[in-house]
């Protein structure tokens, strides 16, 4: 039995529905935040599988990118996170409710 | 061999996820998520991208999950009770996360990716060297490149404006502050 592309794909859609049902189920912030970095991971997953079965370099360029992007956008949201705790004590979604009604 | 190779570490990686979703402690989640990781870089290395694997492990793996480590930290969570998920939740986000996998099977059940064809082995060559990444983003992608610059110049100047504690604070959060008790 040989490894194709379909394996890969299955595995990064996998992924991607596990974090997604994280996101959707848990409560704490930063929990819900590993499980969005989670998604882009099986994302890049994906992009690599693709670009090494059409044997382009596009692909893990594009990752290389992503990755970039990545570290930035996980520095500015902990600091989010972090102003949220200091401002109103908890990182529970479920709390943080100011802009319900 | 990479079948079994290939198994083992997709098995390892879907139990980390899993084990990230579904642990109580932060700590615990932090650490699934450093070995989901892990497996994910190997299958990396099968795809041929050790350059990406490498800057998995170093990106993610050191920074990412180090600087989450450290604001769970920071934050000290675990003051109080943790309530137990209501039932209504996980039943609407069990659906929600089949409908997606089932939504992507049926894509595949078309046939565009069929099983047998698009072996590695009969996929075109492809060297991953690093000469060839530096000669992409040195010519075709030198503005993404650029652009990526400026975007982590502008997320470290976020960072800091951001994380600055307010020495006085302005009427308008007075008002907000006031109004959050109930």
């Amino acid at each position: 039995m040989t490894i194709g592309l379909y394996h890969y794909l299955v595995l990064a859609v996998t992924l991607f529905a596990i974090g997604f049902f994280g996101v959707l189920l848990r409560k704490n912030t930063l929990i819900i935040y590993m499980c969005l970095e989670l998604m882009l991971v099986a994302a890049t997953l994906a992009l690599v599988a693709f670009s090494r079965f059409n044997g382009t370099i596009e692909g893990n360029v594009f990752v290389f990118f992503i990755l970039t992007v990545a570290a930035a956008e996980v520095a500015v949201g902990l600091a989010i996170v972090v102003a949220l705790f200091r401002r109103r004590g908890t990182v529970d979604v479920a709390k943080l409710n100011a802009l319900k009604n | 061999m990479p079948a079994i190779l290939f198994y083992i570490f997709s098995a390892l990686t879907l139990a980390a996820a899993i084990g990230l979703v579904a642990n109580r402690n932060a700590v615990a989640s932090a650490l699934s998520f450093f070995v989901c990781l892990c497996g994910i870089s190997v299958l990396f290395v099968m795809l041929d991208a050790h350059l990406l694997a490498f800057l998995l492990i170093l990106v993610y793996a050191g920074a990412v999950v180090a600087l989450f480590l450290f604001i769970i930290m920071l934050l000290d969570m675990h003051g109080g009770k943790r309530p137990p998920f209501k039932k209504m939740t996980i039943v609407a986000s069990s659906i929600a996360g089949a409908l997606l996998i089932f939504g992507a099977f049926s894509f595949f059940a078309r046939g565009q990716f069929s099983t047998d064809e698009l072996a590695l082995a009969q996929a075109p060559a492809f060297f991953t060297d690093l000469k060839i990444y530096g000669a992409k983003l040195f010519t075709t992608y030198m503005l993404p490149v650029q652009l990526v610059g400026f975007l982590l110049l502008v997320g470290m100047l976020g960072v800091i404006v951001i994380s600055k504690k307010h020495e006085e604070k302005e009427p308008g959060d007075r008002i907000q502050e006031a109004g959050d008790k109930p």
